[in-house]
């Protein structure tokens, strides 16, 4: 189960006379098991969406539930993937991965066995005994994401988790994390800046308008899976979104 | 072993040419140009004053001693400096409860605080252990408070996502193997100048034992030879301590820094 349920604004005080208002009035819903995807332009508090609903900012108004309940803070039932490299550099691979089962209290064995399940998912079980510094980016990625995956959580929170990867990583990470979002049945909401990425990944795509951040529009993004970038009703996705997102940029 | 040792001494071929040449030319200097113990001992009347304390056995009870008061200060300045370190640095009500404090006391040269150890515990092993603490204490406390306070901000909201939310844990399983690379740096700090106390802390006699009680002792008597020997044993025992310090973080606590570039 996760389904999410967003309807809430967020305001950041910056001194007493002056507050920013960076969310205003969003609503969104991702169904269990969906895709969606967040886009907008920067600084339209895509990240604060994510934050919040993760638990670490708490929303001005207005509130956020998971399953019918609502979110009080963090918890293993709010999975989260950053875009820069989270993994704790004092503990190996699988000790990364498993420290959340660890922080539930589980066995070490039992924890262990269910690191290296997810370790193997995302291909890397044969570095469990490697420290991060050791992995090269995108493996850092991978192993964040299996990190998140072993507490089981109801729903993935993916902040522009790719950004920081050449491209051709980046290709290979999306077409992994569409595998294990299937054989996984995962409902991810996925922050991106990248409408190709959006448009490869998502069911839905979620615009965002500039600040104050709002939900302009939910597209469907109705392409038949293993999806082909370069195919036409790919582009006329793409090219209907950046329209969208370029005349956010100049305010319409 | 032996081709080791070999490849030791081809590494370090200049270093070790570099310390003979400071021993011949401190011999030749004492017996030709000083020409007085008193003024300068020679190279060979330090080591034949070195085999007349091993074989009394008397220095390896001044070592021990010493250590005694050492391990008492390092010991007692670790059980208080990392707990207020740590307050300091995770809760801000915390820091401004200990900061004005600290910041007041931290100047005080801990060699002042001799007359009051002397009276809150007589000659005692304490007392030696209370100014090698002072010493000590300090850097431990600001270099736990530095790591805190520059654990990045991305572990620690790692670590609530993962379901690691409460203080404690946060404390123990996120701030602390953090900073360990800066606590671990104010250890040594504070361990080099609590030895270096050491040798004040001893002088007033509160043992007839201990390095630096003897530099005093033999001061006393003139014997400069066996004072530069109780000198120089201090500064190899010290270099050791630290040594094997390193030793242990780099193995054991440190591990996961190995290979990386700071």
């Amino acid at each position: 189960m996760g389904t999410l349920e967003i309807k809430l604004s967020k305001s950041f005080e910056k001194d007493k006379s002056k507050t920013t208002v960076a969310l205003e009035d969003v609503e969104l819903t991702v169904k269990d098991g969906d895709f969606l995807c967040i886009i907008g332009p920067s600084g339209c508090g895509k990240t604060t969406l994510l934050r919040l609903v993760a638990g670490l900012d708490e929303p001005t108004s207005g509130n956020i539930a998971l399953d019918g309940k609502r979110i009080m803070g963090p918890d293993s039932r709010k999975g989260m993937v950053f875009q820069e490299y989270s993994l704790f550099p004092w503990r190996t691979v699988i000790r990364n991965v498993s420290f959340g089962l660890e922080m539930q209290g589980k066995e070490k064995e039992e924890s262990n066995e269910i690191a290296r399940r997810y370790l193997k998912l995302v291909g890397l079980e044969q570095f469990e005994t490697s420290y991060p510094h050791e992995l090269s980016g995108g493996m850092r990625q991978r192993v964040a994401i299996a990190r998140a995956l072993a507490n089981n959580p109801e729903i993935l929170l993916m902040d522009e988790p790719f950004g920081s990867l050449d491209a051709q990583t980046r290709n290979a990470l999306q077409i992994e994390l569409l595998d294990i979002w299937k054989k996984e049945h995962l409902t991810i909401l996925f922050v991106t800046h990248s409408v190709d990425e959006a448009v490869f990944l998502a069911d839905k795509i979620a615009v965002m308008s500039r600040r104050p951040g709002k939900i302009k529009e939910v597209v469907e993004v109705e392409l038949e899976r293993p999806r082909d970038r370069t195919s036409p009703e790919a582009n006329r996705i793409r090219t209907n979104i950046l329209k969208k997102l370029e005349k956010e940029r100049k305010g319409d | 072993m032996i081709k080791r040792t070999i490849n030791f001494f081809k590494n370090r071929n200049i270093e070790i040419a570099s310390l003979i040449g400071l021993i011949v030319i401190w011999q030749l200097v004492a017996d030709y140009v000083v020409q007085r113990t008193l003024f300068l001992p020679s190279f060979t009347e330090v080591i034949s004053a070195l085999v007349r304390i091993i074989e009394t056995g008397v220095l390896f009870t001044d070592i021990q001693t010493s250590l005694l008061h050492f391990g008492i200060g390092i010991g007692s300045a670790l059980i208080v400096g990392i707990p207020i370190g740590v307050i300091m640095g995770w809760f801000t009500l915390g820091n401004r409860i200990f900061d004005p404090i600290v910041e007041i006391l931290r100047p005080i040269p801990p060699l002042a605080w001799i007359p009051f150890a002397l009276i809150w515990l007589g000659l005692t092993h304490t007392a030696a252990g209370f100014v090698v603490f002072v010493g000590a204490v300090f850097p431990i406390v600001i270099n736990t408070y530095t790591g805190f306070k520059s654990t990045s901000r991305i572990y620690v909201e790692a670590a609530k996502v993962l379901g690691c939310v409460r203080d404690r844990d946060l404390i123990s399983k996120v701030a602390f193997p953090s900073s360990m690379p800066s606590i671990t740096a104010g250890i040594r700090i504070g361990m080099g100048v609590g030895w270096m106390c050491l040798v004040a802390a001893e002088l007033f006699g509160v043992s007839r034992f201990g390095l630096g009680y003897k530099i005093w002792f033999h001061y006393s008597l003139h014997q400069m030879d066996f004072v530069l020997t109780y000198m120089l044993i201090l500064g190899i025992i010290g270099l050791l301590i630290d040594k094997g310090f390193r030793f242990v973080v780099d193995t054991y606590l440190l591990k996961w820094r190995k290979g990386v570039v700071v």
